[in-house]
């Protein structure tokens, strides 16, 4: 097909979380612009694979962009050059013919590499865990319009929600640290009539975790909210902050 | 063997109400003395596991992905049903119970689709309550919607990200009772094989996905609830890692498969651009509500079209045929999913397709945005048209988009009785996964609810009955059943490390797709099937010759894992043609050419088809063996569908 493209690639690749790891160029030719960034990577590891070389590794799951699986760090920016989409959304007429494109994994300390390109990213769920969550048992539930939410709540409580728990904001921030992806479960909930019995306690042990998970501070840089594929707002850190503090200068008794 | 549906007596609105009270229950200081294994972490797998570890039951949970999030109710779009009737338009329980049982043209069970109906309602409750924030009114009350072609809204969503809001919810859940020691959660761990010890399923073989150990865990029952099988036709809208493997190894231990043939294909799909393609995009079906499909009406024009001789615009009206309205007048581009899927294939088959493939038809918007205004147009469908733009860098405002239909959902699944148990003892399958509520078709936004319904409010009942009957005696993988299924894994993953031939096994799968999509896909017939059959028996003996798989077991492998999960459609594809020539009928989502009514049609036939089938392995060289479990309808009244 005429339009075709031949790209190089440089690849990141690491046999395991002990190898030192390399990269490795591999020509990727007669490549479609309708392919998107993923299907060029599964065209090159089907042509790799005929020469029994071993594919290269990366996660990947839905290919429409919401399970947060797929990550990639595309010259030098997460899930590549455009905007609001994951790297499974982005399509290969975003290059050009002749282009060389640099592709690494997440690059963090709490995000180890498993292999070549996908990472361990268990961290943000250990977060999860130590508190993004509502303690309602199943069953037993008032009315759901029992409680009336003002619509500005929901949808912003919304807007928090969106996360996909990909870990683009890590990879973006200088200080790879977490406080986009934390600060988005906290405001969410918090936002909430639901959240609010254990909203303090929510936002002390998701920091708590965050920290015990080797992540760095955040120092106002701004990167994650723009590598966001879901255009997560920084107003959530502030969010955060202000539960967080306002849980360490009160007792609990006084500000439930 | 008898298939037993285990159905509750008496009057349908009082069956499940009597039927729990009738289960048996397990004394709270027992609940801890058993393990449950769940597999899978979608909404049926996250919701049995949170609920089932509140109980006080030892949960493990094992889910393919990096994160239980990850899994694929994550994508769904629409929204989910319940019968709240907060809009006062006439909905109820029944109502929601009437429609599933039509729309599903017949072939679910009445029973389980009413207790379907009756627990919706709580599971909105619920999930409001885990703070899912659904879409509401000014007034701060849950918004509703009307959803695929529903006479009442009774459908809740959340943006179009309802699949992952209720699952973000369930995963909350499933993360408190992380937290709290009841559940034990193994990612990027794959089952291979199901324990069968004593007559009884007592555990699983897994394996890890990082490292390739192959491990054998043990519990007092095992829920799968791992998802559809649409990824036999190679592109779906499913994520890439779905699979049949966890059912289907079930199956050859010997759970019966129910209705395998029963597909739904979704008529709106950004249309495949090449061989390079790895999945297809789902557009909401809300698109037809305003967009009208068509295709020039003669051979010479699309081709000229296809080959860029001449442009859309230069199409005059008169010369563009709006089949669906055509034939179809007073339902137009509002026909069900199936009708207005098989209609496109035809057009597209006549030559009159679209795009650079010819596999695409328009779905055109000039008229919505010249009535409406691109303003009420943009606020309705702003996201799916940019979503279009991105994918395919056209402009669906100026031009109009292309659409073909893509495979979206199995109806078919593990056959289960009303306990949601499979033919083995201690076996239980929900979502998905097993066939039981959404008969020959599946509804909108009903999967979701499905998922839930299962997980939150069936099993909790259910699997209390089974485990208080066993008695809390311990259990543990010294069984000999553990030591053989861990060594025929790993024997199996042995062989295919030994396949160095030279064809990969994704060629194998689209092979295999090709071949599904054209034979059993649609609109299926006797010769088709026939050849079909013929043709993936002839695939998979050279898979076993001639395919490639690389790497070793001791680390991660993408080839390994495809190599199981392709073995494994390569079998069942041949089980859903069987299915599919067996029934002789059209219904819902399968289409039988021979019986079609003199419009064209689907046609059922209720005297002779209106049973589940339910299929049981008799080994590999041997037919499966078809069980009919017999529909008795008491409530509905079964009518034929008509959209003209």
């Amino acid at each position: 097909m005429s339009g075709n493209m031949n790209l190089t690639l440089n690849v990141w690749r690491q046999k395991n979380v002990a190898d030192k790891g390399r990269f490795v160029t591999y020509k990727a030719d007669d490549i479609s612009p309708d392919m998107s960034f993923l299907e060029m990577l599964d065209v090159v590891n089907e042509r790799l694979v005929k020469k029994g070389e071993d594919p290269i590794h990366f996660d990947h799951d839905c290919r429409e962009g919401i399970c947060g699986m797929c990550s990639l760090y595309i010259n030098g920016r997460p899930h590549g050059p455009k905007r609001g989409i994951t790297t499974c959304q982005l399509h290969m007429r975003s290059f050009h013919d002749g282009e060389t494109i640099t592709i690494e994994p997440w690059r963090a300390e709490a995000f180890p590499v498993i292999k070549d390109l996908a990472t361990d990213r268990t961290a943000f769920d250990r977060i999860q865990e130590a508190g993004g969550f509502v303690s309602v048992n199943t069953g037993g539930i008032p009315d759901a319009n029992e409680i009336p939410i003002p619509k500005v709540i929901a949808d912003e409580a919304f807007n928090s929600a969106t996360c996909i728990q990909c870990g683009a904001c890590v990879a973006a921030c200088k200080n790879a640290s977490a406080a986009l992806f934390v600060s988005a479960k906290i405001s969410q909930l918090a936002l909430l009539p639901q959240g609010q019995p254990e909203r303090y306690r929510r936002v002390q042990a998701m920091v708590a975790q965050m920290d015990a998970e080797g992540f760095g501070s955040c120092t106002n840089t701004g990167a994650c909210e723009i590598e966001c594929p879901k255009g997560i707002s920084l107003t959530n850190i502030n969010r955060m902050r202000r539960d967080y503090f306002t849980a360490k200068f009160f007792k609990e008794e006084e500000i439930n | 063997m008898v298939l037993d549906s285990k159905i509750p007596e008496g009057p349908l609105a009082e069956k499940w109400s009597k039927h729990k009270f009738n289960l048996k229950l397990v004394n709270p200081a027992n609940k801890r003395k058993y393990t449950v294994i769940v597999v899978g972490t979608g909404l049926a797998g996250a919701s049995a596991a949170a609920s089932l570890a509140e109980l006080g039951y030892n949960v493990k949970a094992f889910c393919y992905q990096d994160s239980a999030r990850r899994a694929h109710s994550i994508a769904a779009q629409g929204g989910i049903n319940a019968a709240k009737n907060y809009r006062n338009d006439g909905d109820s329980v029944y109502r929601l119970f009437y429609d599933t049982v039509k729309g599903g043209d017949y072939r679910a069970r009445e029973a389980n689709v009413h207790r379907l109906a009756e627990v919706s309602v709580d599971i909105i409750d619920q999930c409001v309550a885990q703070g899912v924030p659904f879409a509401r009114e000014y007034g701060g009350l849950l918004d509703n919607r009307s959803f695929g072609g529903a006479q009442v809204s009774r459908t809740f969503y959340a943006r179009g990200q309802t699949g992952q809001q209720l699952l973000l919810g369930a995963y909350s859940a499933l993360n408190r009772q992380i937290h709290e020691g009841k559940v034990k959660m193994y990612n990027r761990h794959e089952m291979l094989d199901l324990v069968v010890a004593d007559g009884k399923a007592q555990g699983i073989v897994t394996r890890n996905l990082l490292t390739g150990e192959v491990e054998t865990f043990a519990g007092h029952a095992v829920l799968l609830c791992t998802g559809g099988y649409g990824n036999v036709f190679y592109l779906s809208t499913n994520a890439m890692g779905c699979n049949t493997t966890a059912i289907w190894r079930s199956y050859k231990k010997g759970a019966f498969f129910g209705n395998p043939c029963f597909t739904q294909i979704h008529p709106t799909c950004i249309p495949v651009t090449g061989d390079h393609q790895s999945k297809l995009t789902l557009m909401s079906e809300s698109l037809r509500n305003d967009g009208r499909v068509w295709v020039p009406k003669t051979r010479e024009m699309a081709e000229r079209l296809r080959k860029g001789e001449i442009k859309v615009s230069d199409i005059k009206e008169e010369d563009r045929d709006y089949f669906l309205e055509r034939k179809y007048p007073s339902f137009g581009n509002l026909v069900p999913r199936d009708v207005a899927s098989r209609n496109a294939k035809e057009a597209a088959d006549d030559g009159r397709g679209v795009g650079a493939s010819g596999k695409a038809v328009f779905l055109d918007f000039a008229e919505s945005i010249q009535r409406l205004g691109r303003a009420a147009v943009e606020a309705k469908y702003g996201n799916l048209f940019d979503m279009y733009y991105q994918i395919t860098d056209e402009n669906p405002y100026e031009m109009p988009m292309r659409i073909y239909p893509a495979v979206h959902y199995t109806m078919g699944g593990l056959w289960v009785d009303y306990n949601l148990m499979t033919t083995i003892p201690g076996l239980y399958c929900l979502g998905e996964a097993n066939f039981s509520d959404h008969g020959a078709n599946r509804l909108g936004a009903s999967a979701l609810m499905q998922g839930l319904a299962d997980g939150y409010f069936v099993i909790p009942y259910t699997v209390g009955d089974y485990l208080a009957t066993i008695g809390p005696k311990p259990v543990d993988n010294s069984h000999p059943a553990f030591a053989q299924a861990k060594k025929d894994t790993q024997d199996r993953i042995n062989k295919f490390l030994s396949m160095k031939g030279t064809k990969t096994v994704d060629e194998y799968h689209r092979d295999l797709g090709h071949i599904m999509w054209e034979y059993c896909g649609m609109a299926r017939n006797e010769a088709g099937l026939a050849k079909a059959k013929q043709m993936i028996r002839e695939l998979r003996e050279d898979f076993w010759k001639n395919a490639i798989v690389l790497g070793e077991n001791e680390e991660m492998n993408m080839s390994l894992e495809k190599a199981g999960r392709v073995a494994d459609f390569l079998e069942l594809a041949e089980l859903m043609v069987d299915d599919a020539r067996e029934r002789k009928e059209s219904c819902g989502g399968h289409f039988r050419e021979e019986s079609q009514t003199e419009e064209g049609e689907a046609k059922r036939d209720d005297e002779n088809f209106a049973y589940v089938s339910a299929w049981e392995y008799k080994g590999d060289d041997a037919a499966a063996e078809l069980h009919k479990e017999q529909l008795i309808f008491e409530n509905v009244k079964l009518t034929q569908r008509s959209y003209k």
